[in-house]
């Protein structure tokens, strides 16, 4: 299935720093991935694991100061888009790249109609004159499941879902080639939540877009990945297919994650969390930024550089002892 | 355990002086208001002119040697006047900010804490207080009250309280909704102690803020007190009086202006300063 | 038999909005037994929340009783509300907003202390804070420290330390690991159970996560907008799942198993208001199986022993 890969866009030993009361904070540690076209990358981390900076930096839209790219590189379509003027990067934004965010609550305007939200990115991108951009816009929101006769009506009249799903269509407006999505789910409701994998695998099916998803929740990425990325402290612990992060787990990492989760399907008497707490990111200790948590440090991961080793093809770990598990 | 006690009190306020300068600029702020004050209390027993000493040789002299700043339209020394004035203008600008902020705070907590009834009622009247104009509200209490110190800060306070009320409900309305109040209430903590333990040191930071630049306005409104029979009366000096007849000789003698004017915006920079660092030294999440 | 702690009867919660009354608990009756745990389950405004905060007399019921170890405490007062207090204690959602930024670590875990009789000097109490802050976990070289310097789940059990301070018989814990990260999570998960394990109290878990619930609770309320819909022990509720919307709910937890087919059932419709409902079923407008019957008031029904279901159509649809 990963015999013809076409690589869309790839991140080149990305570090990002930010500059926090004089001192540094490491949000992103030489962060490397690929995305295929039309395949989703998932990148699963904990709170303060640098997933949020790395899509804005992908973006450009990190606020610097505080925050820094320090070096690396992000190719799109042979360019590198950190070496782009930022005029250049407005006709990237919006156009190639669009972003989620997590809280549909605050990404929409109160005082704008749902349609003339989508209507405004359409109009920043094309140039379509204002009825045909109307009517696009009503299909836009047909095709997130919202009626179009909605098209007038404030975000305020939404419930959650339906404002995610019309984030997504301002998003998916100007059929953007990779959509960026920030914890899509996270500050929906059980029941809504399930419908936004849904939402998303159809589209992608339906505009071929690529994809990065950013979530905490592994059986969100469960759901809708074909990669998937695990961050720890800044750095990209494992990566390879979903099967082979989901079937053969090898990080210590990932297998505390898995560890830490309750199973639905039957109940465990007990949980077996990952000890410790994740390093202060200004602060990182030597070696492996695992080793403090580690269940199986040795001398070798408290000094040296642990690099990523490639365990089957495709599945990498970043870890020093023998086939991980 | 009282001697234990005796010991760390002075503790606690040496460590809460130290944090609070702190910063440069606190420090700055507590060093420029310690020579103002000290100025202004030891200074006039120093000065070889009298306060009301009329010299009408040096009528709008500028500065010289002999007269450090200069001299006012009746020929007496700006610096002496300013010294004495200072002690006045001092008590007077703290007095009444500070008594505004503590009523304020007083009955816009009530209002917040307690909701209901008591919250229309006492809402409805800082409304009614608030339409009624500050002048008014001063010609109102010197007439019930006379003329004094304590009534001079009285009528400067009443201007300004609805503000801080509303201010301090609206605080104590967000603040209570936290959990922190519910779980107060669950482990049986007074109405008296959630109030002045859990929600009082959450919301004063902007009365601090609003307070500390207040004074300075309120030095200059003092000034026109006198005219309502409030306050001190001519020729005993005040800075906002000072002010006031310098403002008429602008053109043509500046410095009658210039010299109270500079002693009001340092002493109101000074107490900024020093506001900024109270309200960091309250705060714990500024500590190292 | 196990002994009977609460006792909740005909609940009601209503609050007055702009727009009407607002049922945010609606006839809810249920047990929880000395050291037992019930998970009550439901999506944001389910009321579950309104429900705990009701149970430890943060909120005024409106309608209803409630018995702690048999004495009707609905409506108790002053002295006897402050005895009521000591033996029913909260754990909050975020524990951000749930300690007071302006105390410490400590004087948070005395507060509680201070208010009980049962110390006589300050050092007394000082060393229950120490043993309580051991018990969960705080570090002694943290009891100074002031909240904001925390992460999450340091915090939460700062809460918990307060929470267990006066030593209660019942525990609410309002969502107390949604805030937190997986791998902390199941810390605090843990350190929640092995209180229950050593010091026996009873827990009401208040949550939206189905796994948390069926890990920690044994039995399970599953509330919608105010209502019970199906209540039950808790494996016989994953096993034998009867309500429609608990069906649904089930079925949309995104499971970490890449290999189990998705059997997702999709709800359409709006979700109904719980302001000024309509006496029918209130799931009846997202519900599949949804006929004119549901618009009739629904009753909660003991379809099989202890498995309680509030739908008309509960045999036709589960065959």
């Amino acid at each position: 299935m990963s015999t013809n890969k076409e690589v869309f866009l790839s991140v080149k030993n990305l570090e990002v720093s930010y500059s926090q009361a004089r001192r540094e904070v490491r949000a992103v540690n030489g962060v490397s991935f690929d995305v295929q076209k039309g395949k989703t990358l998932g990148l699963v981390g904990e709170t303060g694991a640098g997933k949020t900076t790395i899509a804005k930096a992908i973006l450009r839209i990190l606020p610097d100061p505080p925050a820094k790219v320090k070096s690396g590189e992000i190719f799109l379509g042979g360019e590198d888009l950190l070496k782009k003027k930022e005029e250049d990067m407005l006709d990237v934004r919006g156009k190639k790249i669009a972003m989620i965010f997590q809280d549909p609550m605050t990404a929409l305007n109160p005082l704008m109609t749902v349609g003339d939200q989508i209507l405004e990115v359409l109009l920043l991108h094309n140039d379509y004159d204002k009825a045909a951009g109307m009517r696009e816009a009503g299909r836009m929101l047909e095709t997130v499941g919202i009626p179009a006769e909605r098209y007038a009506e404030y975000p305020h009249q939404f419930s959650g879902g339906m404002k995610q799903r019309v984030v997504i269509a301002m998003a998916l407006a100007c059929n953007p080639e990779l959509l960026l999505a920030d914890e899509p789910t996270t500050a929906l409701d059980v029941t809504i939540q399930a419908q936004v994998p849904e939402l998303i695998n159809d589209l992608k099916m339906k505009f071929g877009t690529s994809m990065i998803l950013i979530t905490h929740d592994l059986g969100v990425i469960a759901q809708t990945c074909d990669d998937v990325a695990v961050i720890y402290a800044g750095k990209i612990v494992e990566s390879g297919t979903k099967e082979d992060v989901f079937d053969h787990p090898a990080h210590p990492y990932t297998l505390g994650l898995f560890g830490s989760l309750p199973d639905i399907d039957s109940r465990t008497s007990r949980l077996s969390p990952i000890a410790g707490m994740p390093p202060d990111p200004t602060n990182l200790p030597e070696g492996c930024s695992f080793h403090p948590r580690c269940p199986h440090a040795t001398d070798a991961c408290r000094k040296g550089q642990i690099t990523s080793r490639e365990i089957t093809p495709g599945h990498f770990c970043a870890c020093i002892r023998e086939g991980g598990n | 355990m009282t001697a234990k006690q005796q010991y760390k009190r002075p503790n606690a306020v040496l460590e809460f002086f130290g944090r609070m300068t702190k910063a440069f600029s606190a420090k700055l702020g507590v060093i420029l208001f310690v020579i103002i004050v000290l100025v202004c209390l030891i200074g006039p027993f120093f000065s070889p002119y009298d306060v009301n000493g009329i010299d009408l040789i040096n009528m709008f002299k500028g500065p010289s040697k002999a007269h450090l700043l200069g001299c006012d339209e009746m020929g007496r020394d700006i610096f002496t006047r300013l010294m004495y004035g200072g002690r006045y203008s001092l008590a007077l600008g703290l007095c009444s900010s500070l008594f505004g902020a503590a009523v304020g705070v007083i009955i816009g907590s009530v209002a917040g804490f307690f909701g209901g009834k008591i919250e229309t009622f006492l809402m409805r009247l800082m409304d009614v207080w608030a339409a009624l104009p500050g002048m008014l509200l001063c010609i109102l209490v010197s007439n019930v009250m006379g003329s004094g110190f304590f009534s001079t800060v009285l009528a400067l306070t009443v201007g300004g309280i609805p503000g801080t009320v509303r201010m301090i409900r609206g605080q104590i309305l967000t603040e209570r909704s936290k959990e922190y109040i519910e779980a107060a209430q669950s482990i049986n903590c007074s109405s008296f102690s959630i109030m002045f333990r859990h929600l009082l040191p959450n919301v004063i930071q902007p009365v601090i803020v609003t307070t500390t630049m207040g004074i300075g306005s309120t030095m200059i409104m003092a000034a026109s007190l006198s005219y309502i029979g409030l306050g001190i009366q001519p020729p005993n000096p005040e800075w906002g009086a000072m002010l006031a007849t310098g403002k008429t000789q602008i053109r043509t003698y500046p410095h009658m202006l210039l010299v109270p004017g500079i002693a009001i915006a340092l002493t109101v920079f000074a107490i900024n300063l020093m506001g900024d660092g109270i309200r960091d030294a309250l705060d714990p999440k500024l500590r190292d | 038999m196990a002994e009977e702690l609460i006792r909740v009867e005909h609940l009601k919660k209503y609050f007055k909005v702009p727009a009407g009354i607002n049922h945010a608990v609606d006839d809810v009756s249920f047990t929880i037994n000395r050291g037992e745990t019930l998970g009550v389950v439901g999506e944001s405004g389910c009321g579950k929340s309104t429900l705990g905060r009701t149970l430890i007399h943060l909120q005024e019921p409106t309608e209803g009783k409630m018995y702690l170890k048999g004495k009707d405490i609905t409506h108790v007062k002053g002295n006897e509300l402050k005895k009521v207090r000591e033996q029913m204690q909260i754990v909050f959602q975020d524990p951000y907003s749930s300690l007071n930024p302006r105390l410490s670590i400590e004087s948070t875990v005395m507060e509680p202390l201070k208010r009980s009789k049962r110390f006589r000097s300050k050092k007394e109490m000082k060393e229950e804070a120490n043993r309580l802050m051991e018990l969960v976990g705080i570090d002694e070289r943290l009891r100074m420290a002031y909240p904001h310097e925390l992460d999450g789940g340091r915090r939460q059990r700062v809460c918990i330390a307060r929470a267990l301070a006066l030593k209660p018989d019942f525990i609410v814990c309002d969502e107390p690991v949604s805030a937190l990260d997986v791998s902390i999570q199941a810390a605090v998960l843990n350190l929640l159970m092995d209180l229950q394990d050593q010091m026996g109290m009873a827990y009401m878990f208040v949550t939206h996560d189905l796994s948390v619930v069926r890990h920690i609770s044994n039995h399970i309320c599953v509330m919608y907008l105010g209502q019970l819909v199906e209540k039950a022990e808790t494996d016989e509720l994953f096993e034998n799942t009867l309500h429609p919307y608990t069906k649904a709910l089930l079925s949309a937890i995104p499971s970490v198993n890449i290999h189990r087919p998705l059997k997702r059932i999709q709800l359409t419709g709006e979700i109904t208001s719980p302001i000024n409902p309509k006496p029918g079923c209130r799931f009846a407008a997202r519900c599949p199986y949804a006929t004119e019957a549901c618009q009739q008031p629904q009753q909660l029904e003991e379809v099989s022993p202890g498995h309680f279901v509030s739908c008309c159509r509960v045999k036709e649809i589960n065959g």
